[in-house]
Formats: C-alpha cells, sequence, structure tokens
C-alpha cells in the first residue's frame, strides 16, 4: 500500500495533524500565534541551509527553528510586549529565507515545493521522518502535559507548585522546531501555523477541558488533511492550502454551532 | 522555627532594584500582611519567597519540605483555554475526588466543581484560587493582593475566610494588601515597604509609625488614606527599625 503515493500523502497528512493538533492548543492558550508563525517560516532558512551544505532538508530546518525559536522566545521573555517585534521577525525570517535560497549557486530551486509543500511527492523515508517526528512530539506533551499545562496557567503557580515553567518552554520551543521540520513538506513554510493554530481554534467551541480539546483538534487536524488531499485530488487545487481551506470551513462550522448551543 | 527566611535581600526586576537590604522571617500559625504603595515591592517579594525571582543578593532560606499554597494576584485564564473547576484544581497534580471535595469546602465553594473557569464571578474564582492552594494541606499561604477586583463585602467576606482556614489547619498566612483596615486587624505582624522595609511591628505599632503615616496619612490610623497616600516621599532620613 505504501507504493500507493495517495496512500503515503494519506499518511503523511495524519502524522502531520498529530502533531500539529495538540501543540497548537498550547500556541492558542499561550498566545504564541505570532511565535509559531516566525518559527515556520524561519524554516525557509533551514532549507537555505540544507541546500548550501548539503545537510538532508529535514535536518537544516530542524537545526534553524530550534535556533530561532529559542531566540524567539528569549526575546519575548525579555519584551514586555514582544507582539511586534515577533511580527517583524516572522516576516523578515520569510523574506530572508527566499533571498537566501534564491543566492545559493548552480542551482534552481523550487521554491513553491518548500512554500506550499508537495504532499504528493512524499516517499517512504519522508513518511518515516514524519512519523518519527509526530511521535516525538506525542511523546514530549504527554509526559509534560500536567507542568506544561499549570505553566501555561500561571509561571508563578506552577514555580510556587515546585515546577519549572521555563523548563516547560524549552519542552515546547523544541516541539515546535519539530513539528516546522516534519511539516514542511506536507503544507510547507507559509501554511504551517494554520495547522497549528486552526484545528485548535476549531475544537475549542465543543469542548470543555483541555484534553478533550486536544483530541478534537487532532480529529479536525486529520479529517481537514484527508478532505483536503480529496479534494486537491478531485479538483486538482494545490493540496496544503486545499488542507488548510478545509481546516478553517470547519472552525467556521464549530464556531456557528458553538454560537448556537451557547443560545439555546 | 521560621518557615522562611530572608537575609539582606535585595531584588531586581527589569534591571531595576525594587526592593533592598529585607530582612524578614515568618513562623508557623503567624499571620503577617504586606502594605505599601505600588511599586513598592511587594509583589516582587512575594516572588522571591516562593522561588519564582531570582535574589540579586542576599538569600531566600526556605524550611526543608516548606509546602507553600499561593494564590496569585491575578489569574488570566485565556479564553481559548477550557478548564472546569475540578480539572483546574488537577494542576499540576491529579487529587483524589475527595481531596477536591474538601479543599473546596474549606474555601467556602463546595459545589463549583463542574463550573467553567471562565464562567465563575470574581469572589468564587478567589475562593478556587484559595482551594488550590489548600490543596496539598500547606505550612503557610501566600497571598498576593487575592481581594483585588473584589467589592469590600466580598472582600471582608475572603478574609473572614482565611481567617477560618488558618484556625482550621494552623498554618502562617503571608499576605500583601491594600485593604488596609481589614487586614490590618487581623495580622499579628505587618511590614510596610518602600523599596526597603519602612517599618514593622504589631498592626499599633507599625499605625503609629512616622514612616507607616508619612506613606498612608495619619488620623484615620491609615485606615482611609489608601487612596490618597502620595507616593513620592522620599527616604533620605534615616529610620529607627526598633519595632519588630
Amino acid at each position: 500500500m505504501l507504493d500507493d503515493f495517495i496512500f503515503r500523502a494519506a499518511l503523511a497528512g495524519l502524522g502531520v495533524a498529530l502533531a500539529a493538533a495538540p501543540l497548537g492548543c498550547f500556541v492558542v492558550w499561550r498566545r504564541m500565534a505570532y511565535f509559531g508563525d516566525a518559527t515556520s517560516h524561519a524554516a525557509l532558512l533551514g532549507v537555505a541551509l540544507a541546500l548550501a551544505t548539503d545537510l538532508p532538508i529535514v535536518a537544516g530546518v530542524l537545526i534553524v527553528a530550534l535556533v530561532m525559536a529559542l531566540i524567539f522566545s528569549g526575546l519575548s521573555e525579555r519584551h514586555v510586549s514582544a507582539d511586534a517585534l515577533l511580527g517583524v521577525l516572522a516576516h523578515a525570517a520569510l523574506a530572508l529565507g527566499l533571498v537566501a535560497v534564491s543566492l545559493l549557486p548552480g542551482r534552481s530551486v523550487d521554491l513553491s515545493a518548500y512554500l506550499f509543500g508537495e504532499i504528493l511527492a512524499v516517499t517512504r523515508s519522508d513518511l518515516a521522518v514524519i512519523w518519527i517526528g509526530a511521535a516525538c512530539v506525542g511523546a514530549l506533551l504527554i509526559w509534560r502535559w500536567q507542568p506544561l499545562l499549570t505553566a501555561t496557567l500561571s509561571p508563578d503557580l506552577s514555580t510556587a507548585s515546585g515546577g519549572h515553567p521555563r523548563r516547560e518552554n524549552l519542552v515546547l520551543t523544541l516541539a515546535l522546531a519539530i513539528t516546522v521540520a516534519v511539516a514542511i513538506k506536507v503544507v510547507g513554510a507559509l501554511l504551517i501555523a494554520a495547522m497549528l493554530i486552526i484545528p485548535a481554534a476549531a475544537a475549542r467551541p465543543l469542548t470543555r477541558t483541555p484534553e478533550t480539546m486536544a483530541l478534537a483538534a487532532i480529529a479536525v487536524g486529520a479529517a481537514s488533511a484527508l478532505s483536503g488531499l480529496a479534494v486537491s485530488f478531485a479538483f486538482d487545487t494545490p493540496t496544503g492550502p486545499s488542507i488548510v481551506a478545509i481546516a478553517a470551513g470547519l472552525f467556521a462550522l464549530t464556531t456557528s454551532v458553538g454560537a448556537a448551543l451557547k443560545r439555546g | 522555627m521560621s518557615l522562611i527566611t530572608t537575609r539582606d535581600l535585595t531584588l531586581r526586576y527589569h534591571g531595576q532594584t525594587v526592593l533592598h537590604g529585607v530582612d524578614f522571617s515568618i513562623a508557623r500559625g503567624e499571620i503577617v500582611t504586606i502594605v505599601g504603595p505600588n511599586g513598592s515591592g511587594k509583589s516582587s517579594l512575594l516572588r522571591a519567597l516562593i522561588g519564582a525571582l531570582k535574589p540579586a543578593s542576599g538569600e531566600v532560606i526556605r524550611q526543608a519540605g516548606l509546602k507553600i499554597g499561593y494564590v496569585p494576584q491575578k489569574l488570566q485564564i485565556d479564553a481559548t483555554l477550557p478548564l472546569t473547576v475540578h480539572r483546574f484544581l488537577n494542576l499540576p497534580l491529579r487529587q483524589s475526588a475527595a481531596t477536591i471535595a474538601t479543599a473546596l469546602e474549606k474555601a467556602g465553594v463546595p459545589d463549583l466543581s463542574k463550573r467553567q473557569m471562565s464562567a465563575l464571578s470574581g469572589g468564587q474564582f478567589q475562593r478556587v484560587l484559595l482551594a488550590r492552594a489548600l490543596l496539598n494541606t500547606p505550612d503557610i499561604l501566600i497571598l498576593d493582593e487575592a481581594t483585588q477586583g473584589l467589592d469590600q463585602p466580598g472582600a471582608a467576606a475572603f478574609y473572614r475566610q482565611i481567617e477560618d482556614v488558618r484556625r482550621d489547619m494552623g498554618l502562617a498566612v503571608l499576605m500583601v494588601s491594600h485593604d488596609l483596615h481589614v487586614v490590618m486587624a487581623a495580622s499579628d505582624r505587618v511590614l510596610c515597604l518602600n523599596g526597603h522595609v519602612c517599618c514593622e511591628g504589631t498592626p499599633e505599632i507599625v499605625a503609629d509609625a512616622p514612616e507607616y503615616r508619612a506613606l498612608f496619612g495619619s488620623g484615620t490610623k491609615g485606615a482611609l488614606a489608601l487612596y490618597r497616600h502620595d507616593h513620592n516621599h522620599d527616604h533620605h532620613h534615616d529610620h529607627e527599625h526598633g519595632h519588630s
């Protein structure tokens, strides 16, 4: 079955949804949307690094995403209003990445593959990387779930009960870098942040606890990946954007249902 | 045997010295209140005591195995985070249903466990925070302006709850407060801060101290002065620290 490119694409989409959706809940809860943006846009710089040094793309993206995420989280800790700064960095990272890739000598690089992903070209080894990465992110989140939630509510509350909120921040930063590295092939640098935020936001109106919200986000992410793939195949639309468009549709649906339930 | 002691503690926050030369201690069963104008270092001192703010110099010594129940100044739960009271009380450690029921009972809100945190009133929210602080049967309860946002009767009721809790559980209570007239009466000791320890002692002694009056005005023993105290009093004079 793995010989079928549609099947591989479906598995790749599911793997990314599995990692990105629950991580995205934390991104939403902590108001880190720009942070997610900045880190995923930095992935393009990672692509440039990988192409320049003959590293595998995943390794280049992982290294750069990790370094950038550490810099971003350091900045947002030090500056009370990091919002504008992160906004600047998010787009600067994207622009610099585009410039860096175009400056690479002797190659013509298909930029759109990195900007929008090429899920239909996922190989067996890509699949292995995606699922190993997703498993790492899942394991990190399950392992640190309780302390992560506590630190998300209040760093001081976490410290007072013997926790280490800065260490939990690092866990999230690492998980984010891994997710960006495995998702670039599937949805591309431009839309990774969408796979983080939209499923989580779509899950919110229908849930009452953090755990159900994370599970519902995974369901939304997975459904979007599979339907997006089907839509893309049927109508010959670009796959990454189709997945994100379906997720956005589900968000609109759950938000209206949630509002209706509240009124009723 | 004191639960927490500081020695010559100096704290910096965002590059500025907010508090210097603090020698402080609190013993089992004591109620100590910290008063002082905005920016006087009250919250920073509490954060240093719980370990959230590293001393720039000096030290904080906590008794080995000390269990702290901390009630933060405010807790902004993002609207995107769904959280029932029950789930909240299971953070960071899972608790038995009985433990949670007891803590909610002690905090005076026995029936809230299924409610969403975002649907609570200000008074209910603070009591749930109190319940959470009581879960691990702490040796000391630390409250940072826990009645901010409550009206006068609400604040008074909250402090009565704290009194009850102390009587039942025999724990020490350290709180920062703006409600001078309410808390001063209930405190064993008052610590008046303004970048350093201005004065310290029983409520009567502190209310009569010139340093305290310089901050909070005189006449009403400070009770009504909290809205019109002068933030700019200077500290070039030397203090007598003979009250404690």
